[in-house]
């Protein structure tokens, strides 16, 4: 981990979000600082995309306080949320199958010169950008159909870094990912995190929150279950944060390993 | 490119190279070694040439080959086939269901259908037959009204569509019927209006207007005109390209462009310089798609169409306005259909019943697809509404060459077109398979 400044760039505070009669998200907390990786995790229906679709600007928040670099702001459309840098990363139909590898990382933002596309300076800084990033691609100039499912995830990801946020959300990137796709795009998310973005990166995978995240913050049944640092926080702590309780079916059967390893 | 990736290369995709210093070697255009690299010069065209078409990008290879065999089979048939004055009659009547191919173009990209475009453009010469010999409007200002009403019909049919969600197939049957009643309510118990024809845009269109008054200065000037501008867009883009340090097209590809495009342009000029001149009902098709080439491929506008028609959900969080992209897309088809209805009342100088009847819808939609605009969306450029064409209105003219009944012709041109939407479907399956669609 690089430098974790003291302020952090996003923070929730005491976030509600209600849907009719369900109550999505109860006071919720989360911080991100910028250089941190934070991986929001939690079971299915645990609020983690409302939680995302809130700082996104999707789905604004009921109650509670957003504060983007100390002071607080308002959020209610996903334009609010790019405008103070915030960009979103979802796991599919984030790109344009027709479109070339320049033409999806500017689109709806494309460089014009004299009201006219300007594909060169698109296509030189689309390359700069992708060799910062070490993102190796055969050619910016060809469809995005033509890509593997792991380099169409890094060119969505490069996407988002376009508009120089400050936060970049991921959305289970890995989630369709064979093991070396997967591993590229856990190199990207540390290159963001050296280039001083602040990162929340949803997943299931806990090997891919060990790997990257340098915060776990666990959601469970729309409340805060705890947030710790990985590196002193076992798996199983955070299986049991996410299952809501120290017996359950995974940390019994660890126990039972345990005992029969003993023997 | 699935063929490629596969292969093992040094600079291949190991993540655990990440930290590997040729990243600098960016700065010089390094071509990645995965991409199958055209070789220079000539050889490096057909083997490029060949891949496409194995790959099912099959450009505009379909079009070339049906003009030829058409162009044989007809010549040998009626010798008359491919003498200038039939040639030239081709450029000529190939405009105006050209305008509403332009149009269709546009839909297409969005991956949706207009069926109403035969009908505007009957309504838009019906319009304009009205305001001027009953109202006694000043043509050009009639012309404006005209164009305007058909932006105004294809918006409406771009609101359902959009807006409401009804899909653009019924919308737009809805108005194939309803538009059509509507000219025909218009043009009352009489059935046909015949528009003076001595100034105004109907002469403009009429079929012996031609460019600088048949002076064969205008074909050679036409065709110089466009190959300076390719010569000099090209050398321009290139040195741009080179100065910024991306890949550019080597002088000799573009050299080999120009030539083409040289020789094609001054063999017509001089075809049409033997018969009598070039129409201006061909010229104003032809400005339109440089104009409309322009918009599509170096606008932002453009870039959203063919954005929308690849995929709504990306766009969509892209930012794109989805809604308004479709609107305006349905309102450039019925402006470029009100646009051919006038071409159509420049062929006759009326406006009549039959107007946009028939099957001049089938034929636009069936020009557009052939010139290689897939139905799918996404995919496709306005040049395919000129080289449809060509291939649609050479069949017409041999058609009526031959004396041959509408029935037959009504069978061919359906033949065509189905023909032409399987080759789409074939070479869209084909492309999957190549990982290009």
């Amino acid at each position: 981990m690089i430098h974790v400044s003291a302020t952090p760039v996003l923070a929730l505070r005491g976030a509600s979000k209600r849907f009719g009669a369900v109550q999505a998200l109860t006071d919720v907390h989360l911080e991100v600082h910028a250089g941190e990786v934070v991986a929001l995790v939690g079971d299915n229906g645990a609020g983690k995309s409302t939680l995302v679709k809130a700082i996104a600007g999707v789905h604004p928040i009921d109650e509670g306080v957003v504060e983007w670099e100390g002071r607080p702001v308002s959020i209610s459309k996903p334009h609010d949320a790019q405008e103070l840098g915030v960009a979103t990363v979802y796991q599919d139909l984030a790109l344009c199958d027709n479109l070339d590898v320049v033409g999806n990382l500017y689109l709806g933002r494309e460089l014009r010169r004299r009201g006219v596309l300007d594909e060169v300076t698109m296509e030189q800084k689309a390359r700069e950008l992708l060799s910062t990033l070490s993102i190796r691609i055969p050619s910016v100039r060809i469809p995005i159909a033509g890509l593997s499912g792991g380099q169409r995830q890094v060119v969505a990801i490069a996407r988002a870094l376009i508009g120089d946020p400050k936060i970049v959300i991921l959305d289970e990137p890995t989630a369709a990912l064979g093991v070396e796709q997967t591993a590229q795009v856990l190199d990207l998310v540390e290159r963001l995190r050296e280039r001083g973005l602040g990162v929340i990166l949803i997943s299931h995978n806990m090997a891919d929150v060990k790997a990257v995240a340098d915060t776990v913050a666990v959601l469970r049944l729309g409340k805060n279950n705890g947030t710790f640092p990985v590196k002193d926080t076992s798996h199983e702590e955070i299986i049991a944060a996410i299952t809501g309780a120290t017996d359950n079916a995974v940390t019994r059967r660890a126990e039972r390993r345990t005992t029969e390893a003993a023997k | 490119m699935s063929d490629t990736t596969k292969t093992p290369t040094p600079k291949g995709t190991v993540p655990a190279a990440a930290e590997d210093p040729t990243a600098a070697a960016v700065a010089a255009p390094a071509v990645d070694p995965r991409l199958l690299v055209r070789e220079e010069g000539f050889k490096g065209y057909i083997t490029e040439f060949k891949r496409k078409v194995k790959g099912g990008e099959l450009g505009s290879i379909p079009v070339v080959v049906g003009l030829i065999v058409i162009a044989t089979v007809f010549q040998l048939n009626n010798d008359r086939f491919l003498s200038a004055d039939n040639l030239s009659n081709i450029g000529y009547y190939m405009a105006a269901t050209g305008m509403l191919a332009i149009g269709l173009v546009f839909v297409l990209l969005l991956g949706e259908i207009d069926l109403s475009v035969g009908s505007v453009s009957g309504l838009a010469s019906a319009v304009f037959a009205v305001v001027v010999t009953k109202h006694g409007m000043d043509a050009w200002l009639a012309l404006l009204l005209t164009i305007v009403t058909g932006v105004a019909i294809g918006a409406l049919h771009g609101w359902f569509f959009a807006r409401i969600g009804v899909p653009a197939f019924v919308v737009t049957l809805a108005g194939f019927l309803g538009w059509n009643g509507l000219m025909l309510w218009l043009l009352g118990s009489s059935g046909t209006i015949n528009i003076p024809s001595d100034d105004g845009p109907v002469s403009l269109l009429g079929k012996s207007s031609f460019l600088l008054d048949q002076d064969i200065v205008g074909a050679y000037l036409l065709a110089g005109l466009a190959v300076l501008s390719l010569l000099v867009g090209s050398f321009m883009d290139q040195r741009r390209r080179r100065a910024a340090g991306v890949p550019f097209r080597p002088t000799s590809e573009i050299v080999l462009r120009v030539v083409a495009l040289a020789v094609v342009a001054f063999a017509a000029a001089v075809m049409f310089n033997n018969s009598a001149g070039v129409p201006n009902a061909l010229v104003i098709f032809l400005v339109c798609l440089v104009i409309i080439d322009f918009v599509l491929r170096r606008t932002s506008f453009g870039r959203k169409v063919f954005a929308v028609g690849g995929g709504v959900e990306a766009a969509r969080r892209a930012g794109i306005n989805v809604e308004l992209v479709r609107i305006t897309v349905f309102a450039i088809a019925g402006g470029f259909a009100a646009l051919g209805g006038m071409f159509f009342a420049g062929q006759t100088s009326s406006a009549t019943m039959l107007a946009g009847g028939g099957n001049t819808l089938m034929l636009a939609i069936a020009a557009a697809v052939i010139g290689g605009t897939s139905l799918f969306g996404g995919r496709g450029t306005v040049w395919s509404a000129l080289l449809g064409m060509l291939v649609i209105q050479s069949i017409s003219t041999g058609l009526s060459l031959l004396n041959m009944e509408a029935s037959i012709q009504y069978m061919i041109t359906g033949a065509v077109l189905l023909g032409a939407v399987v080759i789409d479907s074939v070479s869209r399956r084909s492309q999957k398979a190549a990982g290009r669609a």
